[in-house]
């Protein structure tokens, strides 16, 4: 009852004040200046259509590195802590029964279609909604679709590893490269192009190329890790 | 109804901020304790893009046709502050699921006032 009563007091105040706070921030009028400095700069300087991916990509490019990195140490901790011990003579299974033969065929014929839409939400990053974050999680579901279908589709972490660190190397070389150049870190150093064109942007359409494969690798990482922990017979040892 | 406007979208985001906390604070299943935090997280995502929106906005992308229409985009900071917000609270989600799943398979239960012996 006390705890309830704190609970309240608690809400109530953090209520107050965000209300108090937020309600004087005007809606729906004129954007600030950073954001006029963006959409004015970024189809004419980087020929990039998308204002969003450009603030990503170039103009804080390196918050990105940053965020990428947060991933990365996210899917090496999610391993560490969910690590154990294979038993003997345990099967690498996950589901007690196998699905149902509906669900096999579906997921066979949908799996290529994932992996495309992801591939070509992560390529077009730079002309239309999406990037290397979304393109990645779709082509995520994709694996989790396998998974959850075939007991015994496997997912090589080795591979995933490589293609995962083989991503980063490549974010952060391209960034070095501006450097070398004698310009900023992450800086653009390749002709823009036309806007509207899929070569358009330098810099930018390599980089969420690499994003959405490491986002990828990981999130597939992520999945198969907690999936593997949590069959039923892993939950009856302790 | 600008008014209605402000009130109905700042105050979803905050009313949902709310919900969380409150089910981060008065919760005692962990799992409902990592439900609240990422409900925080969405409403506090829908806040930032709430705060970036202009009347009558267009998407932050250029084609051909809206090329001249520049004016009426809608703000792209929040936006791009957002899109890595929600890949770190991704992030913290899932390890902090990690570490309730670990806690569940080590003391059978996830009431955290079971497993801290806590009275209230």
């Amino acid at each position: 009852m006390i705890k309830q009563f704190f609970v309240i007091l608690i809400l109530s105040i953090v209520g107050y004040f965000l209300v108090d706070a937020f309600f004087k921030v005007p809606f729906g009028e004129k954007r600030n200046n950073v954001g006029n400095y963006y959409i004015e700069k970024s189809p004419v300087d980087l020929k990039v259509s998308n204002a969003v991916t450009a603030i990503v990509v170039n103009y804080r490019g390196f918050d990105t590195l940053g965020e990428v990195t947060v991933l990365f140490l996210a899917a090496t901790g999610l391993g560490s802590i969910m690590y154990r011990r294979k038993q003997k003579g345990e099967k690498e299974a996950r589901a007690k029964n196998p699905s149902s033969r509906i669900i096999q065929i579906g997921s066979q014929i949908l799996f290529p279609m994932i992996i495309l839409l992801g591939g070509y939400v992560f390529i077009h990053g730079h002309l239309s909604p999406g990037g290397g974050f979304q393109g990645g999680a779709i082509i995520a579901t994709a694996s989790l679709l396998m998974l959850i279908s075939y007991r015994k589709f496997k997912i090589n972490h080795n591979t995933i590893t490589w293609i995962e660190s083989i991503a980063g190397v490549v974010f952060a070389s391209l960034g070095f490269v501006g450097l070398v150049l004698g310009r900023t870190f992450l800086e653009n150093f390749l002709p823009s192009g036309e806007l509207n064109d899929l070569l358009s942007g330098g810099i930018i359409g390599i980089i969420y190329i690499a994003v959405g494969f490491k986002v990828a690798s990981e999130l597939t990482g992520v999945i198969d890790t907690v999936l593997l922990n949590n069959r039923p017979e892993a939950q009856k040892e302790n | 109804m600008n008014e209605f406007l402000t009130i109905s979208f700042y105050g979803t985001a905050i009313v949902l901020m709310l919900i969380g906390l409150y089910a981060a604070l008065a919760k005692k299943n962990l799992l409902k304790i990592v439900i609240g935090l990422s409900i925080i997280d969405s409403g506090l995502h829908l806040l930032f893009v709430a705060i970036g929106f202009i009347s009558n906005g267009t998407a932050p992308i250029f084609s051909p046709e809206v090329l001249e229409s520049a004016q009426q985009m809608v703000d792209p900071v929040p936006q791009a502050l957002v899109l890595t917000a929600i890949v770190i609270g991704f992030a913290t989600t899932a390890v902090a699921l990690a570490l309730v799943i670990r806690l569940y398979k080590h003391h059978n239960t996830a009431a955290i006032d079971e497993i801290k012996n806590l009275k209230w």
